[in-house]
This record gives structure tokens, sequence and C-alpha cells, in this order.
């Protein structure tokens, strides 16, 4: 056991700590600012130039194979510098790892791991939330293609997106989670209406519903075969709970740091209550930190995602939501009074944490039934 | 970075749980078996497992901290009555003073149990707990003695101690209580004293211990409760097919988890961090672990129930347990104040 850089790992960090010292971008936080969302592309594709995206990935697609520890200390760093968390599509790189065809992989990976083509999943439905395989959008075969119709929400960034990883139902005669099927749909085309929608805490371009009505996917484009939707959309969501994926932990070691910067300038301003919700704060993130260290080094045993994803999803959540919390009170009597207020962002997107990639409720019903093996009803 | 057991690791993990279930209490009523309690203690010792800190003959200890926790947390799943934070602890203190003929098994603390006691003068000022002593024997427990800009060691018997103070709340750990007034004797030998580093990397491994054991109380006590909420029958279902039973139990297990994860990395800073990292790492991991087994505990009594709240019931052994390692180095809220002074400075 051993929680310091090998040789390797530290030469690795060196390195992407020169890198930052100079090209930190310095946007605002991705929770609290449309400025973040608009220049998130050349964040990742910048990222990646230098050789510090898409590490754990295989190089045929522009990945670095190297252990999935390194994603840890990218994520330190990160924290550490004061820069952006790395983009958080490590779930979707998953799923067509895990389920597409080679030629599907090898035209749809190069250019979402390099950030130049840019995706979105479209899973949800007003109709279908956490009972996704409710869903109702349909894929009818149409000659080369299929044609697509329904209503998806909940869509981040889909006004920008290039691609749509799409679930849809082929097969509207199959058992609800069997008739389900996935596609790589291109966004740029007719009969796709895009309605974006504004957060609680007022940013817009995150979220999104979009419409389809008769948008066309060439049948190539399916990614594993017809009726493996459920699957693959499991697949996705299970990495989808996953803070090691999704690189969360350099965003809340980031707004701690903020934090605890603020208190320290003017120590006579904050009342010690405020103080400890500061302490408890960086004491959360902490943990996740470590429980990430843990869980990809995990992985160098080649141990499979599991429903464990569950409980670290509700392990992320709890820490968003104390770290907002953290926010709130370090604001005070400023985020009851200025609407723009980065505390009273910080805190109202928080509040998200428990519903988005499955809700908290959901993610109960997993550790109970699947970790902890108790009766279902 | 590779945070997994080694292969020794993994078998010190096992061989601590396999001992724990043979030979630790499996019912209220077993703890008043002196005959296996006398046999557990046995083992352990036999096991070599309270030599642990002792001098490897380069000053350092013969396995680092985090065998020492994988015990502790191994030997706390179903609280085990016997020794061995103590008693590690007290032989950790001895490595560092190089006090070869230290004779002391367990260490005396303040009245609060959060630090080591110290003491000026020939006879104690205040009353002092040693913590984790054995139940029968003449333990010696040390004391911290100021000595220019460092510590040395001393002894106070515990022969002499105010026997009737044993026991407290943790029906699995012996408190000693150490009345005003205890005479306390050099120990001869002392190679070097003890520096504020040391103090400070001690109380690192004692709080990567009580957080360990913390760790081991919340799986022993969830394995125990997701049992009977899959037995029990209400309604002619187990109750533990409940949304809402099941969901108080899927919370204990994140708890836990999360538990582990800095549990392992305080116990491993011991050791392999500064003095003052190790200290942080340590503080984080207590106060994280002290709120965590709190909730734990507490849910495992609802989830029994009625019976949970009978003296028969094994879970209030598991949350007296939690309350006294919560207690020992330093409850949730001690550990916060100073994470918040460390990090905040002073106001």
């Amino acid at each position: 056991m051993d929680y310091r850089d090998s040789p390797a790992e530290a030469d690795f960090r060196a390195r992407l700590r020169a890198w930052l010292a100079d090209h930190n971008p310095g946007l605002p936080s991705s929770s609290t600012d449309d400025e973040y969302w608009s220049r998130q592309a050349e964040w990742h594709t910048a990222l990646y130039d230098a050789g510090f995206f898409g590490l754990s990935w295989p190089s045929r697609y522009g990945g670095h194979e190297l252990p999935t520890v390194f994603d840890v200390i990218l994520d330190e760093e990160l924290a550490t510098a004061g820069a952006p968390p790395r983009p958080s599509l490590g779930y979707l790189v998953q799923g067509i790892t895990t389920h597409g065809s080679e030629t599907i992989k090898d035209r749809l990976l190069p250019g979402l791991i390099s950030g130049r083509e840019r995706w979105c999943q479209g899973f949800s439905e007003p109709d279908a939330g956490s009972d996704l395989a409710a869903l109702r959008t349909t894929a009818a075969r149409d000659g080369d293609d299929y044609v697509i119709d329904g209503h998806k929400v909940w869509t981040s960034y889909s006004d920008v997106a290039d691609w749509c990883f799409l679930l849809a139902r082929t097969d509207p005669e199959a058992a609800k989670h069997k008739g389900l099927s996935a596609f790589a749909l291109p966004m740029d085309q007719p009969g796709i209406e895009q309605r974006p929608l504004t957060m609680i805490n007022g940013i817009t371009k995150e979220f999104g519903q979009v419409l389809f009505d008769g948008a066309r996917v060439p049948a190539e484009n399916m990614i594993g075969e017809p009726g493996e939707g459920w699957r693959i959309a499991m697949t996705i969501v299970g990495h989808e709970r996953e803070p090691g994926e999704l690189g969360y932990v350099a965003r809340y070691a980031k707004t701690v740091k903020e934090l605890e910067e603020t208190v320290r300038a003017t120590p006579d301003a904050f009342p010690s209550d405020r103080r400890l919700d500061v302490a408890w704060a960086h004491v959360q993130a902490e943990m996740l930190r470590l429980h990430v260290c843990r869980r990809l080094s995990e992985r160098l045993d080649g141990v499979e995602h599991g429903p464990s994803g569950s409980v670290d999803k509700l392990l992320m959540t709890w820490v968003e939501q104390t770290v907002g919390g953290a926010a709130l009170g370090v604001s005070g009597p400023k985020a009851a009074l200025d609407a723009e207020d980065v505390a009273l962002k910080i805190y109202l997107y928080s509040r998200a944490q428990s519903v988005m990639g499955g809700t908290s409720q959901i993610q109960k019903n997993i550790v109970a039934t699947r970790v902890l093996g108790l009766p279902t009803g | 970075m590779d945070t997994r057991d080694t292969t020794e690791q993994a078998e010190l993990r096992a061989g601590a749980r396999k001992l724990a279930r043979e030979l630790g209490p499996a019912t209220v009523a077993e703890l008043d078996d002196s005959t296996r309690a006398k046999r557990l203690a046995a083992a352990v010792h036999d096991a070599g497992w309270l030599e642990l800190r002792d001098d490897a003959g380069d000053g350092g200890p013969l396995a680092s901290g985090v065998e020492a926790a994988i015990l502790a947390e191994g030997l706390a799943e179903r609280v085990a009555d016997t020794p061995l934070a103590g008693p590690l602890l007290a032989r950790d203190l001895a490595r560092r003073a190089g006090a070869a003929d230290a004779a002391a098994t367990v260490v005396a603390f303040s009245p609060d149990l959060v630090e080591a006691a110290r003491v000026e003068g020939p006879t104690t000022a205040t009353t002092l707990h040693a913590v984790d002593a054995s139940i029968e024997g003449s333990d010696a427990a040390c004391v911290l003695v100021p000595d220019g800009d460092g510590c040395r060691l001393a002894e106070i018997a515990l022969a002499d101690a105010d026997r009737s103070g044993v026991g407290g709340a943790d029906l699995t750990r012996a408190v000693r209580t150490i009345a005003e007034g205890a005479r306390v004797r050099d120990v001869s030998g002392q190679r070097r004293p003890l520096r504020t580093d040391d103090l400070v990397a001690w109380n690192a491994l004692g709080l990567a211990l009580t957080s360990a054991e913390l760790v081991g109380i919340m799986r022993g006590v969830l394995d125990i409760t997701v049992a009977y909420a899959s037995e029990r029958r209400q309604f002619g279902v187990p109750v533990g097919s409940f949304q809402s039973v099941q969901h108080l139990l899927a919370e204990s297990c994140c708890l836990l988890e999360g538990s582990h994860s800095v549990a392992l990395h305080a116990s491993w800073a011991v050791d392999d961090l500064p003095p003052d990292d190790a200290l942080a790492a340590a503080r984080v991991a207590k106060a994280y672990c002290a709120r965590a087994a709190r909730t734990v505990c507490e849910t495992a009594i609802q989830v029994h129930g009625g019976i949970g709240n009978t003296w028969e019931c094994m879970v209030h052994v598991y949350l007296r347990r939690a309350l006294l390692c919560t207690q020992w180095f330093g409850d949730d809220r001690i550990q916060l104040r100073r994470i918040e002074q460390d990090r905040l400075g002073a106001r």
C-alpha cells in the first residue's frame, strides 16, 4: 500500500504542473457561469493536445493507456492550480468501447476523446426519468436509415453537440427493457429542435430539451446490436455515477480552496459555526479524493464496475451538497441579497447532484438490494 | 500510487477477522465468559500482534501503521474484547524514546482521554485514565514528563491505582482510572527525549488506530443489521424489503465505504508522511469516521426496533465501543476545530 507517486507518476505530475502554470484558462466554475460552458471545448482540446486527457484510454483512439490512477493525479493538479476540471465524458467512452463494433470505435472515439467532436447524451424523457426503460422515442427503420421521433430532456450541452448518444425504441412489440437500441446520431440536420432549459441557478448553457421530428440516423451508426440499448445504457450510467470517471474531485477541491482563501483573508468576518462548515467541507472533499484513490487502485486488479458505483455516487452527492452549503454559509447575507452571488449559484447547482445520473433514491435502492443483498419487496 | 493491500496485509486482515469471529463475543452473555476472553487475549499475544510497533533494530517499527490499523479494524469488526490499540500505542511511545526497559502496557490519558497524560512532580495532580488496559494483571501505564524542550517517559504501576475505576461505556475495553496522587516512577535506560515530532506522529497513530476501529465497528454492526433486516418479518415480509429501511442501510453502507477510504490513508500516513501531514490526514479520518460511526450504530439500533433497545441485543455493544473510540484522542468536534485552526488560521 503506497499513496506516493511512482517515478513515472511523479514525472507525469511535474510535466502537468509545469504546463498548467502557463495554460490555466482561468475559467469560472462550471456550476456558476455560462462562460465555462461556452469555452469548455477550448479547454478540452488544449488539455488533450498537451497530452493530459484520455489518460487511461486506448492509444489507438488517442488515449495514453496509462493506469487509471493517473486520473487522480490529473484531478489533484487541476484543483491545486485552480484550473477547470477535466471534461466529464468518460462514461460515453466506456459505453462505446464496451459495446461498439471496431468500425464504430474507429470512427467515433478519436473525435470524442480529442474534443474536436462534441457529444450529448439522449437518454431521459419527460415521462422516462428514474424509469428510464419507459422511454418512448422511436427509431423506425427506413431503408439504410432509422427515423427518429420523440422528446429528450435534461440533455446536457445538446445545443453545441455534434453527436447525440441516443437511446430509442426500435421494437415497440418487445418487452420494455428489450426493445431499446443505441445510436450515434448526427445533430446537424433538420428534424431536430433545441429548446434550452435554464437551471435554478440561472445557467442556460448546460441543460436542454431536444425534440426529434423525423430526424435520420444511418443504420450503420447503431452502437451494439438491435435490442442491446438497455445493457449499453446501464454500462454508461454505471460509469456516470463514478467520481473517478467524472473528475469532480477537482471541482470540489477547488471550491473548498477558494472558500478557505476567502475566510483566511478576513478571519474576523466569519462566525465559528461557518468556519466549521468550511472545515467539514474540506473533510468531505478529502474523503472523496481518497475514496477515488482507493477505487482506481482496486481497478488495477481489473475489478469490474458494478453496483458499488452507486455508493460512490451517493458519497459524491453528499460532498457536493456539503460544499454547496458551506459556500452559502461563507457568503452569508450576500447570498440572500444578490441573485448573482457565486456562492448562491454553487449552492443551487449542488441540488442537482442528487438527481442527475440517477436520483439518490434510485442509488439507495441499488445499494440496498445489489450491494447489501437486502430482499426485494 | 497503489492503495491495495499487499499479500501480507491481506493475510493479516483475514487472520484478524478470523480470530475475532472465532473468539470475539458473539452475544452479550459471552462478554462474561472469561475463558473465551483469555483465549482471545492469548491468541493476540501469541500472534505477536502487540509487538508490531516495537523497534525493528533501526529505530523504526517492526510494522507500519497500516498493519496496526488492519488489526485494529479486523478485531473491532466483532468487538473483540482484548487490548490491542492500548499496548501498541504504549510500545510505540517506548520505541520513540528508545526505552527498552519500559514495562508499560498502556498509556495514561488526560481526564478527557484526548492526550497522553503529562505529569510534573513525583505524584499525579489530576485523575488519569489508562485506556485499553487488561482487566486483570498488573499493568503499568506510562505518562509524559516534560524535560527541557522535550519529554521523557515515566510509569505508574496500575496495581497502585484505584481498581474500582475499571470499566466505562465500552463493555469490551477496560478504562482504568488512576486517582490523583498516584506515584510516578522513572523508566530507566531511555536513549532519547521525545520531541514534538515524535508526539505528533504518535498522535497520528492514535487517531489512525481509533479511526480504523470505528471502520471495523461499522462493518460489523452493518453486517449484523443487514442479516437481522433480512430475517425479521412484519406485514408478512422481511423488514429489509421496505424502502425506508433499505435506504437507511444504504446510507450506512456509503458511510462505511467513505470511512474506510479516509482511515486507510491515515494509517499509511503515520509512517510515510512528515508528522504534521500525518496528523492532518489523521484528523480528517477521525472527524469523518466518528460522525459516520455514530450514525451507522444509531441506524443499527433503529433497524433492530424494540429488540435493538434491549441489553441482550449486541448492537449497543458496538455503539458503546464506538463512543469510547470516538472520545479517545478527541472526537469529531475536537478534530474539526483543529482542522479549522490549521487551515483557516486563528481568529
